[in-house]
């Protein structure tokens, strides 16, 4: 197939990956040995700067301009802290990494410590995911026997130390300042920004934060060379490949790495083989995690003014569009982590506000009002809508309740709450009415899948 | 009675405390170090976790009570995790539930009849393409079927010693709901 990659995915077939002889026979760690010992610090963040990676955690951040935040004071420490807690759901790629690959990942850290001045990196993993957390010390552990960590990596004399940190489950923590406080050992509360972590992180010190897939990207990046890796991307701003992932309704889901700027169409229909029966349609696909405002598999572009980032796309449509950060933004959505959620003919669109209302609930950590209580009422509304017990006011109820979320908080979990369900509520707003009518009562999310699993059709 | 670690387990938190600049940071890895060999957090492992990094018991209550994988009551020793958010429900989470109810005799938040197992409902495990997905213990077991889930229970049943009927049989409330 043409459309996938084997850069950050090179080593995932190769048997026994993960062990440090294996990894290195396929080229582990070259890069890392030539950022530290032919490279300055200066040069390798011009590096990643020129490769134009936008932070692959959900936000879009540009990886090179985090960076450039750092202005630590004399005598401060400077740290690196790798996101693994991934948790959003439809997401699973960091974790593919950490199993199949936990040597990029470590070799990631060495650059990215060398190159920000960091000589302590700590990877907030996920507890759960016990087996990347195996691999993750194994690889650390054997790295360091190798001398490629330690007092002088490479012979290198910037001292280097990695250690994984587990958290104990708990969503929030995925949001950077949450997981400083769950890293220094409190409840996982996200902290009131600015100071921003690049100015005062853990421990009171000037913090990058990345995500695990960010970080793995930057051995092809030292390799290849920051514009050439940034010209594998299809989109300006947006370069080189990435990790997709397509769950829900499709024949092969799994992670795939494509070039940056793919269309849903290639990632439904292409990496992800199609929708799952033949007879039941694409219905609507959320594009980057459970956050992201879903996308109805009939939305066509609308930008008849020139000047609209999406003219080229006019008449089109949506699923036509590439996925960048800016593209999707300007179609109403967000490109998150593009963890592809895909939903055929049979999805009720409440049910499916049911379930993702029921996880923010869940996972609200509980500091702000409007994110706990407005978290609360949508789960109360969404039951009483599905159970047939509706009211003619609860569909304008819950726009008025997301619109009072956005904004009003000191993290994103609110706003990532909010914005897909006043999307559900905007695209499927007749299926929302007839609910409340007393339409279909607790319709099932598994009609197309019952029979596949082994449960009665 | 005080609490005490093993000794390779003792060895292992001293580590653990050198990898900070803080110690109250080793708070969490603590607490799951503990919690490996106890089962779960109770008073004895907050009080010595909080003498071990020199903060307040209440401190590390207010740690243990956050956080989904740390638990505040005794727990059967095995415990099954259903995922039932959105990827996973697509493709059948809610069967693998209701099987896992029947075959079990409880609802999320209950034990087995035969006190080995608890079940409990998990939000996305990050293996979402693997739908659906049920963890057990430290494992993840993935592209289930019910066929398959009876084959790994019956597996796990068997090497489970005999649970003493005597242990105490509480029900937590389900927080989430259990449709
Ligand atoms: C509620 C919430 C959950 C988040 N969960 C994650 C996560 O699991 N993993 C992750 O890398 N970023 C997550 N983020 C984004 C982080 O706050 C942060 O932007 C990211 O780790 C930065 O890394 P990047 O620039 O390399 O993407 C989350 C944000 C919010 C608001
Ligand atoms: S939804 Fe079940 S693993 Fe993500």
């Amino acid at each position: 197939m043409t459309l996938e990659m084997r850069y950050l995915t090179a080593r995932y077939d190769v048997p026994d990956a993960h062990r440090l002889e294996v990894a290195e026979r396929h080229g582990a760690y070259a890069a890392a040995r030539k950022a530290l010992t032919q490279m300055t610090p200066e040069q390798i963040r011009e590096e990643v700067k020129a490769a134009h990676i936008r932070g692959r955690g959900g936000a879009g951040f540009p990886m090179g301009v985090k960076w450039g935040f750092l202005r630590p004071a004399p005598g401060q420490q400077v740290y690196l802290v790798v996101n693994a807690d991934e948790g959003e759901p439809g997401t699973f790629k960091d974790r593919s990494i950490m199993e199949r690959d936990p040597h990029r990942l470590v070799e990631g850290c060495i650059i990215a410590c060398r190159a920000i001045g960091a000589h302590r990196c700590w990877i907030y993993v996920r507890c759960e995911l016990a087996l990347a957390m195996q691999r993750l010390d194994e690889a650390i552990a054997a790295a360091r026997a190798r001398g490629y960590l330690g007092p002088r990596p490479f012979g290198v004399p910037h001292e280097i130390e990695i250690f994984t940190h587990p958290g104990a489950g708990a969503y929030i923590c995925g949001e950077e300042t949450a997981l400083l406080e769950s890293l220094e050992g409190r409840r996982g509360e996200p902290r009131l920004k600015p100071p921003f972590p690049a100015v005062r992180g853990a421990f009171g010190m000037p913090t990058i934060v990345n995500n695990v897939e960010s970080i793995a990207h930057l051995p092809d990046v030292i390799t290849m060379g920051g514009a050439a890796f940034a010209a594998l991307g299809r989109l300006p701003g947006e370069g080189g490949t990435r990790l997709y992932g397509v769950s829900g309704h499709v024949k092969k889901p799994g992670i795939y790495e494509a070039p940056s700027g793919i269309t849903l169409r290639e990632l439904i229909y292409d990496l992800g083989g199609g929708m799952l029966h033949e007879d039941r349609p694409l219905k609507a696909v959320i594009p980057g995690g459970s956050s992201t405002p879903l996308i109805p598999a009939s939305l066509v572009v609308h930008a008849p003014a020139p000047s609209h980032p999406l003219h080229a796309w006019h008449g089109k449509s949506a699923l036509d569009v590439p996925m960048g950060v800016e593209t999707f933004r300007a179609l109403g959505s967000m490109l998150g982590t593009c963890g592809a959620i895909v939903m055929d003919s049979s999805v009720s669109m409440v049910e499916v506000a049911r379930n993702l209302m029921r996880f923010y609930a869940h996972e609200s950590c509980g500091q702000c009002t409007p994110c706990r209580e407005g978290t609360g009422w949508l789960v109360d509304i969404m039951d009483r809508i599905c159970e047939g017990r509706g009211r003619p006011e609860d569909v304008a109820l819950l726009v008025d309740v997301s619109n009072d979320m956005m904004g009003n908080t000191i993290c994103a979990l609110a706003d990532g709450t909010a914005m897909p369900m006043l999307a559900l509520v905007k695209y499927f707003h007749e299926e929302f009415l007839e609910a409340v009518r007393g339409g279909a009562r607790d319709r099932r999310l598994d009609d197309s899948t019952r029979a596949l699993v082994g449960g009665a059709p | 009675m005080a609490f005490a670690l093993s000794p390779e387990r003792e060895q292992l938190a001293a580590q653990i405390l050198t990898r900070y600049p803080d110690p109250r940071a080793a708070c969490i890895p603590l607490l799951h170090l503990c919690q490996q060999q106890h089962g779960w957090c109770s008073p004895e492992v907050i009080d010595y976790v909080a003498r071990r990094i020199g903060v307040s018991t209440a401190h590390v209550l207010g740690v243990v009570t956050f956080y989904t994988s740390l638990f505040q009551k005794p727990h059967p020793p095995n415990v099954v995790w259903v995922c039932r958010t959105l990827s996973c429900d697509l493709r059948g989470a809610k069967v693998i539930q209701e099987h896992l109810e029947r075959r079990l005799g409880c609802r999320p938040g209950g034990r087995s009849k035969d006190g080995k197992f608890a079940l409990k409902k998990a939000e996305c495990l990050a293996a979402c393409g693997g739908a659906p997905v049920v963890q057990i213990n430290d494992r993840y077991y993935e592209n289930l079927t019910l066929a398959e889930l009876d084959r790994i229970l019956d597996e796990i049943a068997a090497r489970t010693a005999a649970v003493e009927p005597s242990e105490p049989r509480h029900q937590e409330p389900d927080a989430g709901g259990a449709a």
